[in-house]
């Protein structure tokens, strides 16, 4: 009989073109999402040695990081952006690769719009110039995130080369709790493992409340992979992913279709497949999550308290801990649910899908925000998105409880367009990362779940959503 | 890329933790369309006191002073000594753009973000993994009164530390060569040209809605 294989091992022997005597292989790379931010130098690097795409329509751009979330139709307002946008539009006219531009109520955060559309499918070797590329790791695909060099070698050879990582499985055991989401799940395995946990690995995300997730919420754990430190996560392929690809405009119809479901449910890791670490979480035990610090691995349960750097014996990471407290200016021992906040922002390719917005609207539904919040928004993750979101409504349940009701795009999880915080504001956001400076020069960002951050509007402060 | 040459350097300590990319380059400087150019706002938010904004001329800003990259004691230095997990986050290449436009050539940690990595060495740029231990002996070396220089010999794999000897490094047999070669491995990609249209017509076979 054959060694049993991870999904990973599959993907990977089905994407080897050669391998070479230093067993680096170049791995076929079978689509790739292109935005603004890291395609320019790529493309300039192919007009520069005279190259063309190999395959144009493997290939799907939008912008996302720059566009403003208000006042659309009076364009980029900022002259820098704007040239960035219309840099990609100009490219992607030069070298025949589709485009949604601003104008198009597909366009959206590229790891919303790539499953939005069928472009994402199983089985599929996936890469963009953007970390949170892991997030179609939901699918059961193997998708990671390059650097722009990398954005022109898949444009120019459809290739990558590559080396193969090791695989982690992390299998959440048992069931989540009432209140408890696909977000504090990732936090909770990334306050276990590490920022650095899953360094070199594939991760391959399992277990009964893996299983029990809608596909939104595998992509949000799915998302959040980098911030373990693993260039990709992925999740075994079953009906819920195929169910969610079929019909979508650039997935296969029709008899293709069904024969390409039996390939990808073939794809599954075997019975006894090996892996390089085993991580064993117990679901019921994980409480609604709040980040403390500077980087996603100070994360505690919302009824914890701010942890004193005195205590911790690592030297290397007691000076990180003392460091992110003097940034979010928080003193050792504060209980998480006693920190006031300035800010709310829900959205992101971390939680700005349908579900997300459901979850958030469902505790702001007949509430609402405290008046100490100077602002909270939702920025719907697409044009499809907030189209939906409209047609249930949520839009006038945010709106009457004080929320702004954006436009789609990365917005304020990363601060690129007018959406960010100013000097020592503290959030609560549905994004990934909490580094300093990441949502705008010394702003202080605590990352929650949807339903989290909904509740933190209405109370001003955190609140154990479970007791809303 | 141009061939990676041995060289004598002087080292910066950045003593921190996994100092992610967000921290190296600030999102406000990635709206840039060049390649070119990110060597002044490297480490802006720490190595400034005002918020930096793309296309701003740098030389009259106030430094902070508290900032190790701004210590007179350490200039010119080419080679940044950090802690584990170096370019964590973001996948933007404009981070090793902005260290090497910077000056620097070589990276020592314990260990570096993988993405990171990738981006470095695809730019010339030298991350060497060395055993936390070495690390903390390093950073004892370059805080004295004197800065540390290190004799860079890649060709060898070697290290030869001032008061500290040599310390033999383990890089990728395969980025090895490129590194010394300078290679440009889209042109060595397209060389297997026949090969990935081999590919391509094998997997149409087995799964032809790819190529739909």
């Amino acid at each position: 009989m054959a060694t049993p294989r991870t999904l990973y091992d599959k993907i990977w022997d089905a994407h080897v073109v050669r391998t070479d005597e230093h067993g680096t292989s170049l791995m076929y790379i079978d689509r790739q999402l292109v935005h603004e931010v890291t395609s320019p130098q790529a493309f300039e690097g192919l007009r520069l040695a005279g190259r063309e795409p190999r395959w144009p329509e493997a290939n799907l751009a939008v912008p996302d990081h720059n566009v403003p979330t208000t006042d659309r139709h009076l364009g980029i307002a900022d002259p820098i952006s704007r040239l960035q946008v219309e840099t990609l539009e100009a490219n992607c006219r030069e070298f025949g690769i589709q485009l949604f531009d601003m104008g198009d109520k597909r366009q959206g955060i590229v790891h919303v719009v790539g499953p939005e559309e069928g472009f994402t499918q199983p089985g599929m070797t996936i890469v963009c110039g953007d970390s949170h590329t892991s997030t179609h790791g939901a699918f059961g695909a193997l998708a990671f995130g390059v650097g722009t060099s990398e954005v022109e070698h898949v444009l120019a050879t459809q290739c990558l080369l590559q080396k193969k990582s090791k695989s982690m499985l992390v299998s959440v055991d048992g069931e989540l709790g009432r209140g408890v989401t696909a977000k504090d799940i990732v936090l909770a395995i990334i306050g276990e493992i590490g920022t650095a946990g899953g360094t070199g690995h594939v991760i391959e995300y399992a277990g009964d409340a893996i299983r029990a997730l809608s596909m939104e919420g595998r992509m949000t754990v799915c998302n959040m992979s980098i911030e373990a430190g693993a260039r990709a996560g992925i999740i075994g392929i079953d009906e819920k992913t195929v169910e969610y690809v079929r019909g979508r405009p650039m997935a296969p119809q029709g008899e293709l279709f069904e024969q390409a479901a039996e390939y990808w449910l073939g794809l599954n890791s075997d019975p006894g497949a090996e892996y390089d670490r085993v991580v064993h979480i117990d679901a019921a035990s994980i409480r609604p999550q709040v980040t403390w610090g500077t980087s996603p691995e100070m994360v505690l349960p919302v009824d914890g308290a701010v942890p004193d750097p005195a205590e911790i014996a690592d030297p290397v990471k007691a000076g990180s801990y003392r460091h992110a407290l003097a940034y979010m200016g928080l003193e050792p021992g504060t209980p998480l649910a006693q920190i006031a906040l300035d800010k709310v922002f829900i959205g992101s390719c971390t939680n700005g899908r349908i579900e997300d917005l459901r979850a958030a609207a469902e505790v702001a539904r007949g509430r609402k925000v405290a008046s100490s919040i100077k602002l909270a928004m939702v920025v719907p993750g697409s044009g499809l998105v907030k189209e939906q979101a409209e047609a249930e409504g949520l839009d006038k349940v945010f709106l009457e409880a004080g929320f702004e009701w954006r436009e789609p795009g990365c917005s304020m999880c990363l601060a690129m367009n007018a959406d960010r915080l100013e000097p020592g504001e503290r959030c609560a956001s549905t994004s990934n990362r909490n580094f300093e400076g990441r949502q705008g020069q010394g702003g202080r960002t605590h990352l929650v779940s949807p339903a989290m951050a909904a509740a933190a509007a209405i109370h001003g402060r955190f609140v154990d959503v479970r007791e809303v | 890329m141009k061939p990676f040459e041995n060289f004598r350097g002087i080292v910066l300590p950045l003593d921190r933790a996994n100092v992610d990319t967000d921290a190296i380059i600030p999102k406000q400087f990635l709206k840039s369309i060049a390649r070119t150019g990110f060597g002044p706002n490297l480490f802006d938010e720490w190595r400034y006191l005002d918020q930096g904004e793309p296309g701003q001329d740098c030389s009259g800003r106030p430094l902070n002073p508290d900032f190790v990259l701004n210590d007179p004691k350490y200039a010119g230095a080419n080679i940044l000594l950090t802690r584990r997990n170096f370019g964590c986050g973001s996948s933007r290449e404009h981070a090793p753009w902005a260290l090497a436009d910077h000056g620097f050539r070589v990276l020592i940690a314990p260990s570096f973000a993988d993405i990171f990595h990738q981006n470095a060495i695809k730019n010339g740029l030298l991350p060497i993994v060395l055993d936390e231990e070495i690390v903390d002996e390093l950073f004892e070396l370059a805080t004295g009164d004197e800065p540390l220089t290190i004799d860079v010999d890649l060709h060898n794999l070697k290290l030869d530390a001032e008061g500290r000897g040599t310390i033999e490094i383990d890089i990728d047999p395969f980025h090895h060569h490129c590194l010394i070669h300078g290679l440009d491995d889209i042109g060595l990609t397209l060389t297997h040209a026949d090969d990935i249209a081999a590919y391509e017509q094998r997997r149409a076979a087995e799964a032809p809605w790819l190529f739909g």
